[in-house]
């Protein structure tokens, strides 16, 4: 049976990614959730990503343009309500791009756009911002992809380019994506800890059993696992974006209070827990994840208190 | 019939047990309880509905847990009020949980089920439903709910509320005379506001529309 050398395999990569505290600090811890783009550059760096500052939702213009960049806001905001057919879970693109997409260093969709199109190791070609919002919805959201000339995709890269505008083009700026350049946990991520961060600091909103809360058939809280949640296609699986987003996001309101440790521990206990089926899934799960997963980052295919993550996964 | 009787007289007590402490609450709610807490309807109204130009806040309907813990912190003095501290330090922890019982039971009084008429400032709408991220302030219907309808036993309903009420209780939690709140949320939060925003704010929820009794969380 293959369980073995894959739990194996998933605590030695797990342990070979982490430096020891004494000979390698943390370079660069991101910057708290509050801070704009312009306040984070390294002084140690020789060149900083320039900053941006979108611009204000009162600046959306009248008209036809301004109604569609008002149709993608709605859509990032409230995705299940409007763009129904496409998502598989109860989730909103503002769930992991906070401040609907306009937040640094929670992935701003300012910061997508400049940057694409891009050569993605993911599917190994070059995909289009449209591309790249279709993977959102199949991997993220559990859905299907809207075609590219669906009004669905057009919306959000209308409000994406429109909160982009004024953005040098083809350079990371500061705040773009998660911080999760130079983020390494001091020790290896472990499980157990990771259980008890999340009992103290996450489970208010988020369920003691990750479900989110749930008011008149809506998600306040979203899950974080299981069949209502991510699958393990999702970019969020991963243990670094994970650790990233929630060192500079969780709790709401309370960005950069979690130690580094206690971010990646409880990105671990997060990224443990079964979720959706990767829509690739190869047949096997070993196959699959030799195939996408093969990354230290993905607890697919790795063996976690006894039970194979991916084996079991909700439709 | 003389195993019915004593059947009944030994299930009587067991039914007893539940309708008592209703009872007590009631009781409670209409005339104290006689040692020093004051009837709770003299402040929050005969159908728990709070009196809107005192700023005394609606009971009825909310989670009990939610009613419990407030009468608890303000017996241990977690949360300040100088009506509210010797009436629930003068209740018994049993009366405090069936009081806690009784209001969240109760149906939301009719003469609130109804949109206010006042139409609040833009200011307010901003600040509930989107924040201002550059102060780390998230839109309050993120852990509120959307509408401030509330969410389970640790996020209560705001729509609705006296406005007078809402403001007291930011001013409260900046001022830490309040501070029950679970990873100091509400503290963080209200240290953020001014004065104009607190007003703003606390003045669109109470315009809000309470939903109808069953679709509460």
């Amino acid at each position: 049976m293959k369980h073995l050398p894959i739990a194996l395999l998933g605590t030695l990569v797990l342990a070979a990614c982490s430096h020891p505290a004494s000979e390698a600090p943390v370079a660069a811890k991101p910057a708290p959730a509050a801070s704009v783009a312009k306040t984070t550059s390294e002084p140690t760096q020789a060149k900083a990503p320039p900053a941006f500052t979108p611009p204000a939702e009162a600046e959306i213009p009248a008209g036809p343009l301004g109604d569609e960049i008002r149709r993608g806001m709605a859509i990032f905001t409230d995705t299940p309500a409007h763009a129904h057919d496409y998502v598989g879970n109860g989730l909103s693109c503002s769930n992991c791009h906070l401040d609907a997409g306009r937040l640094a260093n929670s992935a701003p969709l300012w910061g997508a756009w400049g940057v694409y199109p891009q050569y993605r190791k993911k599917n190994g070609r070059v995909n289009s911002f449209g591309e790249r919002l279709q993977g959102c919805f199949r991997y993220s959201m559990n859905g299907k992809a809207p075609p590219l000339d669906s009004d669905v995709i057009v919306a959000l890269q209308t409000y994406a380019w429109w909160m982009a505008k004024g953005a040098p083009t083809g350079v990371k700026l500061a705040g773009a994506g998660y911080p999760k350049q130079g983020f390494k946990p001091p020790q290896p991520p472990d499980y157990a800890r990771g259980a008890a961060v999340y009992a103290k600091d996450c489970a208010l909103c988020h369920g003691a059993d990750g479900q989110g809360q749930q008011v008149n058939g809506r998600n306040v809280f979203p899950p974080l696992w299981g069949p209502q949640s991510f699958n393990w296609g999702a970019g969020m699986h991963q243990l670094d974006n994970a650790a990233a987003f929630i060192k500079a996001n969780m709790p709401l309101s309370r960005g950069g209070t979690l130690s580094d440790q206690d971010a990646w521990d409880v990105a671990m206990y997060m990224d443990a827990h079964e979720r959706p089926q990767d829509p690739r899934y190869a047949g096997d799960v070993a196959a699959t994840r030799a195939k996408y997963h093969d990354t230290p980052m993905s607890l697919y295919g790795t063996t976690v208190n006894g039970h194979l993550l991916g084996s079991g996964a909700a439709k | 019939m003389l195993r019915i009787l004593a059947l009944l007289a030994l299930l009587a007590p067991l039914a007893a047990g539940a309708t008592d402490a209703a009872t007590s609450a009631a009781k409670i709610v209409k005339q104290g309880n006689g040692k020093g807490a004051a009837p709770c309807m003299a402040c929050h109204g005969v159908d728990g509905g709070g009196m809107e130009a005192t700023g005394y806040p609606r009971l009825a309907g909310l989670d009990a847990a939610y009613l419990q813990r407030q009468l608890d912190d303000f017996a241990n003095g977690a949360r300040t009020n100088p009506v509210m501290q010797p009436n629930a330090k003068a209740l018994s922890e049993d009366e405090r949980a069936a009081l806690a019982q009784y209001y969240s039971a109760l149906p939301l009084p009719a003469q609130l089920a109804k949109p206010a008429a006042a139409k609040p400032a833009a200011e307010g709408e901003r600040l509930a439903t989107r924040g201002d991220w550059s102060r780390a302030l998230p839109g309050c219907v993120q852990c509120h709910a959307p509408g401030g309808v509330g969410v389970g036993a640790n996020f209560p309903p705001l729509a609705g509320q006296p406005a007078a009420y809402i403001e007291s209780q930011l001013r409260a939690w900046q001022q830490g005379t309040r501070r029950n709140d679970p990873l100091a949320l509400m503290q963080h939060v209200a240290k953020q506001l001014t004065p104009q925003e607190i007003q703003a704010v606390a003045g669109w929820f109470a315009a809000q529309p309470l939903p109808a009794r069953g679709s509460t969380p």
